[in-house]
């Protein structure tokens, strides 16, 4: 097969979904820092989220699955720890599709602007950590319900 | 010491001793999963717990490679024997109650972030590329154990006694941080690492801050339990630890998922 363009390879990267919030892609979570033909051998440079995040080797999985199946032969999966993954590198898509799925997505505040259910503003953080590493637990004080928060680092 | 201590090695040593002092913590706060007081308090260590084990998988894995005899980070987790760690006799001290969990972790937590912060700046990249991911999760676990710690400490009558005495237990702990050896010396001589002493006012400020917000009373002995980060004489806990953790690769050498 001929070489498939850098932009088509993010393309289909963008259609990777996050193995633990699958509404957002791994584009979207701003982990993939590189994508880069060396010769014929296509490398990919990816970031952990999280040092412990149990999904880093499922991830490394899904993006040579995906690429395997869009018939890219010669693969190289790069770790790249600096410099580290910020929230700041979410897409603003990513951003939007976190909210609509519930999840209030980063501030630089440091807390959610919104609650993600009924958009009421009078939260309250109910635990710095959640159901996954990234995520933090929050309630809304107008319609009562908890939360997850993507916490900002 | 007969031997005369080379840089490789002692580069080797410094790294068993982040890594160890990540994996047995790891490890030993892993035990409250399923038995936290609070649901959000079981997650919150839970996470912290598989933060220090990330952390751990790099720093044992650069360690394993520093050695150059093709050890990889479960090798040195999972098949060396007490004599061989090199973490900090605190880390390995039992959980007591979920006060003196979270004093330890406190304790810790102020040690690490600081010596974090000195390693981003390490003439060694690898290191540094690892202490800046590290020192974003630690900021995170001191915010917390501070916090507990001043919430529990300046809480009850009951929550304040028992702080204190966890406080009392635990303090011999911490003069082992500061202690530097020859592993330490040929790291600050290479620009890799500081020396350990200098980082003791800065802890000084910082759990003085602390501690005062929890009204606990800083105990003044400077005694120190040593032994830990050199491995000559670790607390009989450590045996215990690796019994529990190692005992799948021990009983089914080289098994895999
Ligand atoms: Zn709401």
């Amino acid at each position: 097969m001929s070489k498939p363009s850098l932009k088509q390879v993010w393309e289909w990267l963008d259609a990777v979904p996050d193995p633990e919030i699958p509404v957002i892609s791994l584009v979207d979570l701003g982990i993939i820092r590189d994508v880069d033909w060396q010769e014929d051998t296509l490398c990919v440079t990816v970031t952990p989220t999280y040092s412990g995040c149990p999904a880093t080797s499922i991830i490394n999985l899904d993006i040579e699955t995906a690429l395997r199946d869009h018939g890219v032969e010669k693969l190289e999966l790069k770790r790249q720890l600096s410099p580290a993954w910020t929230t700041d590198w979410l897409t603003d898509k990513g951003r939007e599709k976190l909210e609509k799925y519930g999840i209030a997505p980063p501030q630089p505040a440091g807390g959610p602007k919104r609650c993600p259910l009924c958009g009421g503003t009078d939260l309250e953080k109910i635990s710095q950590f959640g159901s996954t590493p990234c995520k933090a637990h929050w309630r809304c004080r107008a319609c009562a319900e908890p939360f997850d928060y993507f916490k900002c680092i | 010491m007969a031997d005369k201590l080379n840089k490789n090695d002692a580069l080797f040593q410094f790294l068993l001793r982040l890594g160890d002092n990540t994996l047995v913590l790891g490890h030993r706060v892993s035990e409250w999963c399923g038995h936290s007081p609070v649901l959000e308090e079981d997650i919150a260590l839970a996470n912290t717990a598989l933060d220090m084990i990330g952390q751990t998988q790099f720093w044992l894995g650069l360690a394993g490679e520093v050695e150059g005899k093709g050890r990889t980070a479960d090798n040195l987790a999972f098949l060396r024997d007490v004599w061989d760690f090199r973490n900090l006799l605190l880390v390995e001290q039992p959980n007591g109650d979920f006060g003196q969990t979270m004093m330890r972790q406190f304790l810790f937590d102020a040690w690490h972030s600081i010596m974090l912060g000195r390693l981003m700046k390490s003439s060694d990249q690898r290191i540094a590329d690892i202490a800046e991911k590290a020192s974003k999760e630690v900021a995170y676990h001191l915010e917390r154990s501070a916090d507990t710690v001043a919430g529990l400490g300046d809480g009850t009558e009951e929550s304040h006694a028992k702080m204190q005495t966890a406080l009392d237990l635990l303090w011999p702990y911490i003069g082992e941080m500061f202690v530097g050896d020859e592993v330490d010396a040929e790291m600050v001589k290479a620009g890799v690492a500081p020396d350990p002493a200098s980082l003791r006012d800065e802890y000084d400020a910082l759990v003085g801050r602390v501690l005062a917000d929890a009204t606990l009373t800083t105990p003044d002995s400077k005694f120190a339990h040593k032994g830990g980060k050199t491995g000559m004489r670790h607390s009989e806990h450590l045996g215990h630890i690796l019994t529990q953790m190692q005992w799948l690769q021990r009983a089914y050498p080289g098994a895999t998922w």
